[in-house]
């Protein structure tokens, strides 16, 4: 049978490497990508190759979107345009809202138009989950946090996820597959958490250790193409194996820390945010100070395969390709060690 | 990395070598030691989905407390050979003593006489408040919730409750050894569905340590404590009020109580879990007469 790929998104770095390696996939015919803004070329600004993706210049908040999804006969929508922070492209947190959650209700709504849409992947998030005192240490896919996130990237993902809810339930002969993704970690990334360990000192809330959790880019890639392939309908959670502490990953990257009480540190990060240094949300803050990791054994049953990535590898190999200065430490010991053997 | 010279030199057993220091004893222990450091300052070292670093724990945090354990409070164990050496159990054990340090002895009598790390089910209060909450990651506890306490059992950890929890660990001291509401009897519910025994556990000694004879509501409230006690010693004598006193402790445990005998789905009969936690908290009253009788007084050298 034909396949008819539409990814949104594409404009951006996981989107972009999602529309390449379906379009590098012979069993496809035709692999379309949408976004507000043209993806940035590969020769100047070091964007993705599509490959023989068509780009179409969409914006998602505007009805347009069925215009493309009934012109190309659509089959399958992987839905990867969730913006997880208000920055100068993406615009305001006002403009981040509706990018998505008024985006995916006008992408749902010309899905469910379509009699031909028969399987629709949409990209979320852990943080679904919050993050809390009160949270169990290891989520599971029907965990009900204990409390919700109330605002930004997190509280639009909650959002998100309901009107796929809804969508699943209106129209039962499409399968739909949401994944909450972790942290996305990997030499193309840019998000929140990346710029915030490519600072030279990085603020710590005084007092906590985080267990952090990351999935690879390469991994993220993967699940998504697979889920664009197959039917594996239901809600999975997406992250390398173990966890990191934030203590672990400032001295793995080589870091100098600054812990700060946590009433300083959201002020700083008000701040921080207002003179757009950094884009830390409230959300975000909650993270450094209670973590959350998730159990992705759901995942691993259903599609019989383990993420290549640990989430220590997969910040490891962030840490290569920004070439970090790491290991001053790591030489000392080696030398003092070294000179102890010799004696 | 000029300096780091590849350690293939041979080995020279040269005259520096101090042969006094019985057989490289130092040396090695320097390397270790150095290896150590680099692991830690490098952060390449495991912790589990919990945040539980072994390493830490049984390097630093559990090496300051074993002075405690083997000098001051010199504490007995009895019944270990009813701990399981590789598989599942919940450990139940009395609360007690104002501050919670029969938690932390429990550990280390847990983690050097028996080899196992235990894992306590801990208050939400614990992961609110800055140091505290890692430092209880660190060393292997968790939130006492149903999901945290089912995956543990699952992967045959040893997971330790305190059913009696702040009612226990702040009751005063006329009320000594005389065990509290055992919360809901969920960890019972816990334990039947994952099929795990109970190890009922008895602490003699905690009572002691910080008599409480008094609290001070109104300064609890201010400071968001369930109490805040008066001891003998404090806070008359300040942070000196904070040594706690030298009782004599014993822990012991006693015979495994079976729950896969159970279906499963009895954890949802509150009849079977409530009457199951009385049987638990019975036996545990029983434990602590027999170990209080054995030990005698509480501070044996003093009288």
């Amino acid at each position: 049978m034909t396949h008819t790929v539409l990814v949104t998104g594409v404009a951006r770095h996981i989107g972009a490497r999602v529309a390449s390696v379906l379009a590098a996939d012979p069993e496809i015919d035709r692999v379309i990508g949408v976004d507000t803004v043209p993806p940035p070329s590969p020769a100047k600004h070091g964007g993705v190759p599509l490959g023989r993706t068509e780009f179409v210049r969409v914006d998602l908040r505007s009805p347009d979107i069925a215009e493309v999804i009934a012109a190309a006969d659509i089959d399958t929508v992987v839905h990867v345009s969730l913006v997880s922070a208000p920055s100068r492209s993406a615009g305001s947190r006002a403009r981040m809202k509706e990018h998505n959650v008024i985006g995916t209700m006008q992408l749902l709504a010309a899905c469910q138009r379509s009699a031909l849409v028969r399987r629709v992947v949409v990209r979320s998030t852990t943080a679904v989950y919050g993050s809390s005192p009160r949270d169990p240490a290891v989520f599971t896919e029907d965990a009900e946090p204990p409390e919700a996130p109330s605002h930004g990237y997190a509280k639009d993902a909650t959002e998100v996820e309901g009107y796929v809810r809804g969508f699943a339930r209106r129209r039962p002969d499409v399968t739909v597959s949401t994944l909450r993704f972790a942290n996305f970690m990997g030499p193309g990334v840019d998000s929140p958490l990346t710029r915030y360990f490519a600072q030279p000192m990085v603020p710590t809330v005084l007092g906590f250790d985080p267990r952090l959790q990351f999935v690879h880019e390469d991994d993220g890639v993967e699940v998504l193409r697979r889920m664009a392939l197959e039917d594996h309908p239901g809600t999975y959670n997406v992250a390398g194996d173990g966890v990191l502490l934030l203590s672990q990953c400032v001295r793995r990257a080589g870091l100098l820390t600054m812990p700060i009480p946590s009433p300083a540190f959201r002020m700083l990060g008000d701040l921080a945010r207002g003179a757009g240094l950094v884009d830390f949300s409230p959300e975000q803050l909650r993270l450094m100070r209670f973590g959350r990791a998730v159990d992705t054994a759901a995942l691993a049953a259903e599609l019989g395969w383990r993420p290549k990535f640990t989430t220590a590898a997969a910040f490891d190999d962030f840490l290569r390709s920004r070439d970090l200065p790491n290991g001053l430490p790591a030489v000392v010991f080696d030398w003092a060690s070294g000179a102890l053997a010799r004696r | 990395m000029a300096n780091a010279q590849p350690a293939k030199v041979i080995p020279i057993t040269s005259a520096r070598e101090d042969r006094a220091r019985n057989d490289d004893g130092v040396p090695d222990r320097l390397a270790e030691a150095l290896a150590y450091l680099r692991r830690r300052i490098t952060g390449e070292y495991d912790v589990d989905e919990f945040g539980y670093d072994p390493e830490l724990t049984d390097k630093v945090l559990l090496e300051l407390l074993r002075p405690l354990y083997r000098h001051w409070f010199r504490v007995e164990t009895t019944g270990l050979e009813h701990v399981p050496a590789d598989t599942g159990a919940l450990v139940v054990a009395n609360h007690s003593g104002t501050v919670p340090v029969d938690a932390l002895m429990l550990q280390v009598a847990l983690h050097d006489e028996a080899g196992r790390a235990v894992r306590l089910l801990g208050a939400d209060l614990v992961y609110q408040l800055p140091f505290l909450s890692h430092l209880s990651r660190k060393t292997g506890h968790t939130l006492a919730c149903r999901e945290d306490a089912d995956r543990l059992l699952r992967k045959g950890e040893l997971v330790g409750v305190f059913p009696e929890g702040f009612k226990g660990v702040g009751k005063p001291f006329s009320e000594r050894y005389k065990l509290q509401r055992f919360g809901r009897g969920g960890f019972v519910a816990s334990a039947i569905r994952a099929g795990a025994p109970i190890l009922p556990c008895a602490i003699v000694g905690a009572e002691e340590i910080y008599p409480k004879l008094g609290d001070v509501k109104v300064l609890a409230r201010m400071l968001g404590l369930p109490y805040f006690p008066i001891t003998p010693l404090f806070p008359w004598l300040g942070p000196l009020g904070l040594i706690p006193l030298p009782s004599k402790w014993i822990i012991g445990f006693g015979e495994p109580i079976r729950t896969d005998e159970y279906d499963p789905a009895e954890a949802e009969d509150p009849m079977v879990v409530l009457n199951l936690t009385d049987h638990v908290r019975e036996t545990i009253q029983q434990q602590l007469t027999e170990l209080r009788l054995r030990r005698g007084h509480a501070f044996p050298p003093l009288f």
